[in-house]
């Protein structure tokens, strides 16, 4: 026999064995369905048959009993129990060990498979008769029924002989609707099953037949596709992604030279090698749904060990990914799944006792977010104790306790991540070693990804991976810092920015030092490239630069903006990996070859983010607890009088310290000694800028120097009464009354401010309207009332 | 001979080096090198090898040995490694020489520092001393003190 024969069976048997691994978990959920039962029937006889043609005997008689178990199934004479469930899945792994070895040594190898045929046998002897008067009723036999009345009437050599036929008799069914094929097709059944009749005794006969009805079904496609050998494809991928270097260069080379000559052929080169690419890399696209197929199996063999029940659901099995990929997430997935069964699901009197289902919920869901995979297996268990974890993680020395004190909720599960961690009370079989989730994590980050788990005490656990597309080649942002360029993978890329002329300087704010910039009424923090590489030593200043280039990046789920000294272009890059001596710098993700042959290093966003401390989880604790505290005081809502000062600054005071809002013109203004007034109601009231703070001017009185301001025809102004006394607040604009509970945060050291707050989502000061006035005017709150001043 | 050994020289600060000639996997000029932030300064930057990039390491800088003069461009010795090619810098090249193993003895023990480290032996050449380098310590710069050392200057 030739060995192209053996390979194209095992290659084809590995892909049966694995749909058989479904279909009968699918069957276990409903036992009924008959379409399922065929199915598993006939890949059963089509290995059987092939085995006896190649002479593996011993894997022959395995799949003899289970097929002679199966067609008393299919035919309702047996309804199907989990133990008949497990004894043919121990069956498909027998005959998958055993094709392994045919693969490796070439024959079956030495095994005792009796036991296996034993079981197989008595579950096909034993409750043969008893479970024949029930399965009568069983909606099994019914189908049964009218299925074979169908074929009765349709091919009247196919009913006497029932059993080898049925599949047949389905494949012809689903043929077009009009009868003339099935008359068609009756009498090649008819003359194969003579042939079957003929060739008995030798077994593979009948399997042939049906083999080559079934093929016959299947040709239109299979004739579609081939088979490519993986390597193939690798090096196919490889070149393109040299011929995409090489098309950089081209292009950079024409651009510059200008010669039309050139152009138009480096342009359609251009087109058609990213047209290649996109072709090359589809075909190493492959569903995530080809590795998930195989975790119903998984799952439920550890549910069974761990005497568990788990039912699992997915969504998104047609999201695709790269080859390589796909194998590289296949191990930590398969990981993480036995783990949420082992670990995270309870037993089902402890879900019962807690009040959830006995059956425990395994979700696995894959969709696209931004260039990304998003994979998320959620369990619908007991949860992570973050406290138990970080006791753990204390004792095996893996953080100091002041650490563990530090750590949040979200920091402390993530714990389980640190190699040599493991939480399992007791190490079982399935997990609990303390090797694992730290290598789930090397493995997925090592493919650019990122893994992290969030956990709700009793309610469950979601383990959320991220995973690029494809490694091979990625649209980038090209940037220059330093005098060198880098690479800023597009996915990270959310916009960018740049502040030209004044708003170089006035575009960029302090806090405490810590430079931001207001995108859209957001604080962003800034993060200055040269500064975070130490190519510059000395911070640039602000001041002097004309431009300002901001890269606005995200980094897990947080926004933070990049100054650049410039930004370039975005190019196709070819994402080569970096020596050992660089693989601990954090900040870059590889290197790539530039369209001049020169090297360039690619930014890792998420790694920058981390040094750079934009992404921590001290500030989001911090955050989390201010929100607490506002949901503790939402009963105490202010009311707070929005207004413009200045350009762009936004202010907010108490409402109930405001006593009116007035519109005086400008020439009702009047200077009393260096201080500015206005007649109202019968007093003297003194106007103050509130402006002249955010300036840090004196703030004594309305200053008349500014002449832009006295031309204003109508002033806004605030008035605030104390003991009688009005005093006037100057500003450019009142924007609204806004009801909040407003919590005030950064709190200011400046006189007249008590701190900033988001106030309709945007950054707004809080003025402090006694501090003001008695910066401003300090006699105001000594000065008596004058008898009788004041009028209601 | 079967005791003969070939090793391919340079120079490094005066000094005469020499690796064996099975880890050389070429011998290039000066190249244009992107450096590398936030790395010890013995890695000087990444060179593009046809396509493939490389890590440049600073054999002076390695040595502690004196800054190269500005106007001198060293010279790449690309070395296998069990991790994939890396380039020494390196001042001149020499010639691919025979020695015996005869003239080998082990550095001296007055010999001290990251020097008593790198080097594994001495052939007494007629013409001076042939110092063999280990490569792969040489190569190892993310365990060694002098990282530190050099990440600070």
């Amino acid at each position: 026999m030739s060995d192209d024969i053996v390979r194209e069976f095992l290659v084809e048997s590995s892909e049966n064995l694995d749909l058989l691994d479904r279909e009968l978990i699918n069957l276990e959920k409903e036992p009924g369905n008959r379409g399922t039962l065929a199915s598993i029937f006939r890949t059963i006889h089509t290995i059987k048959g092939t085995c006896g043609f190649l002479g593996f005997t011993k894997l022959e008689s395995v799949a003899h009993v289970g097929e002679n178990l199966l067609s008393k199934l299919r035919d309702g004479e047996l309804a199907l129990n989990p133990e008949m469930t497990t004894a043919l899945l121990a069956m498909v792994d027998a005959i998958r060990q055993m094709l392994a070895s045919v693969e490796a040594i070439g024959n079956e190898g030495e095994r005792n498979d009796q036991e296996l045929i034993q079981t197989l046998t008595r579950l096909f002897h034993g409750s043969a008769v008893a479970a024949k008067a029930e399965t009568l009723a069983a909606p099994t036999a019914e189908a049964l029924h009218e299925e074979s009345v169908v074929a009765a009437q349709a091919t009247p050599v196919v009913v006497p002989l029932s059993t080898a036929v049925a599949p047949q008799s389905e494949s012809v069914a689903p043929l077009p609707p009009a009868p003339a094929p099935i008359l068609d097709a009756a009498p090649k059944i008819e003359a194969k099953l003579e042939h079957a009749e003929h060739a008995s005794d030798h077994g593979p006969a009948p399997a042939a037949a049906e083999s080559a009805a079934q093929s016959q079904a299947r040709t239109a496609a299979s004739e579609s596709s081939i088979r490519v050998d993986v390597t193939l494809l690798d090096k196919l991928m490889n070149l393109v992604g040299e011929l995409v270097l090489a098309r950089n260069q081209i292009l950079q080379f024409s651009n510059a030279t200008e010669d039309a000559g050139l152009l138009a052929p480096s342009q359609r080169l251009n087109l058609i090698t990213t047209e290649l690419q996109e072709g090359v890399m589809k075909t190493r696209m492959q569903p995530i749904g080809n590795i998930w197929s195989k975790f119903p199996r998984t799952v439920r063999d550890v549910a069974t060990m761990c005497g568990k029940q788990v039912r699992i659901e997915m969504e998104g099995k047609e999201t695709e990914l790269d080859k390589t990929i796909v194998e590289a997430i296949k191990d930590p997935l398969t990981h993480i799944v036995r783990n949420s069964v082992d670990h995270g699901i309870e037993k089902p009197e402890r879900r019962v006792a807690v009040g959830k289902p006995a059956e425990g919920r395994l979700l696995l869901r894959a969709y696209h977010e931004g260039g990304q995979v998003i994979i998320e297996i959620s369990d619908d268990g007991g949860g992570l104790d973050a406290d138990k974890i970080r006791r753990k993680a204390v004792e095996k020395g893996l953080i100091t306790p002041e650490q563990a004190a530090r750590m949040g909720e979200r920091e402390g599960v993530n714990l389980i991540f640190l190699p040599g961690f493991s939480t399992a009370e007791k190490v079982t079989n399935v997990s609990g070693r303390g090797v694992g989730m730290d290598v789930v994590k090397t493995n997925i980050e090592k493919i650019g990804g990122t893994v992290d788990v969030q956990s709700k005490p009793g309610t469950g656990t979601t383990v959320r991976m991220k995973i690029p597309l494809t490694l091979a080649i990625i649209p980038a942002l090209i940037v220059t810092s330093g005098g060198d360029r880098y690479a800023i993978p597009q996915i990270s890329l959310l916009e960018l920015v740049r502040l030209d002329g004044e708003d170089a300087q006035k575009g960029i704010e302090l806090i405490q030092g810590v430079p931001v910039h207001r995108l859209r009424g957001r604080l962003l923090p800034l993060v200055y490239l040269n500064r975070e590489l130490k190519v510059e030593d000395e911070a640039p200043d602000l001041s002097k630069l004309p431009a300002v280039n901001i890269v606005v990046l995200q980094a897990d789920e947080r926004q933070f903006g990049l100054v650049v000294d410039e930004i370039n272009d975005t190019e196709e890059i070819v994402v080569k990996p970096l020596g050992k001596q660089l693989k601990g710098i954090k900040t870059f993700a590889g290197a790539t070859i530039m369209g001049d042959g020169r090297v360039a290093l690619i930014l890792d966003v998420l790694g920058l983010a981390q040094t750079s401390n934009v992404v921590s989880e001290n500030r989001e604790r911090a955050l989390s607890d201010k929100e607490r505290h506002v949901a503790s005081m939402a009963g105490e809502r202010q009311t707070m009088l929005l207004f413009q000062c200045g350009a762009d600054g936004r202010m907010a005071m108490d409402l109930s310290l405001v006593a009116r809002l007035e519109e005086f013109k400008s020439e009702m203004v009047e200077c009393a000694g260096d201080v500015q007034v206005v007649q109202y109601r019968g007093q003297i009231m003194p106007l103050l800028r509130v402006s002249d703070l955010l300036t840090g001017h004196s703030g004594n009185g309305y200053s008349g120097g500014n002449g832009k301001r006295d031309l204003a025809t109508t002033l806004q102004v605030v008035v605030y009464s104390e003991q009688g006394r009005s005093v006037g607040l100057v500003v450019d604009r009142i924007l609204d009354i806004v009801e909040e509970a407003i919590v005030p945060q950064q709190p200011s050291k400046r006189d007249g401010l008590l701190g900033s707050a988001v106030i309709q989502q945007r950054v707004t000061d809080l003025l402090d309207v006694r501090g003001f006035v008695r910066t401003a005017n300090p006699d105001f709150f000594e000065a008596p009332v004058a008898g009788g001043g004041r009028r209601p | 001979m079967s005791n003969a050994q070939q090793f391919c020289t340079f120079y490094v600060d005066r000094q005469f080096f020499g690796v064996p000639v099975q880890q050389v996997q070429e011998v290039i000029r000066y190249q244009e090198m992107t450096r590398v932030p936030l790395v010890p300064r013995v890695i000087r930057g990444l060179i593009n090898l046809r396509g493939q990039i490389v890590v440049a390491i600073d054999l002076r800088r390695r040595l502690n040995s004196p800054e190269r003069p500005e106007n001198q461009l060293p010279m790449n010795v690309v070395v296998r490694t069990p991790d994939g090619a890396l380039s020494l810098l390196v001042d001149e090249i020499g010639d691919v020489l025979e020695v015996q193993e005869e003239t080998f003895e082990r550095p001296p023990e007055t010999l001290q520092g990251i020097a008593r480290e790198l080097v594994s032996g001495v052939h007494k050449l007629s013409g001076g001393l042939l110092l063999i380098l280990d490569t792969e310590k040489a190569v190892n710069v993310t365990d060694t003190d002098a990282l530190l050392a050099g990440a600070e200057a």
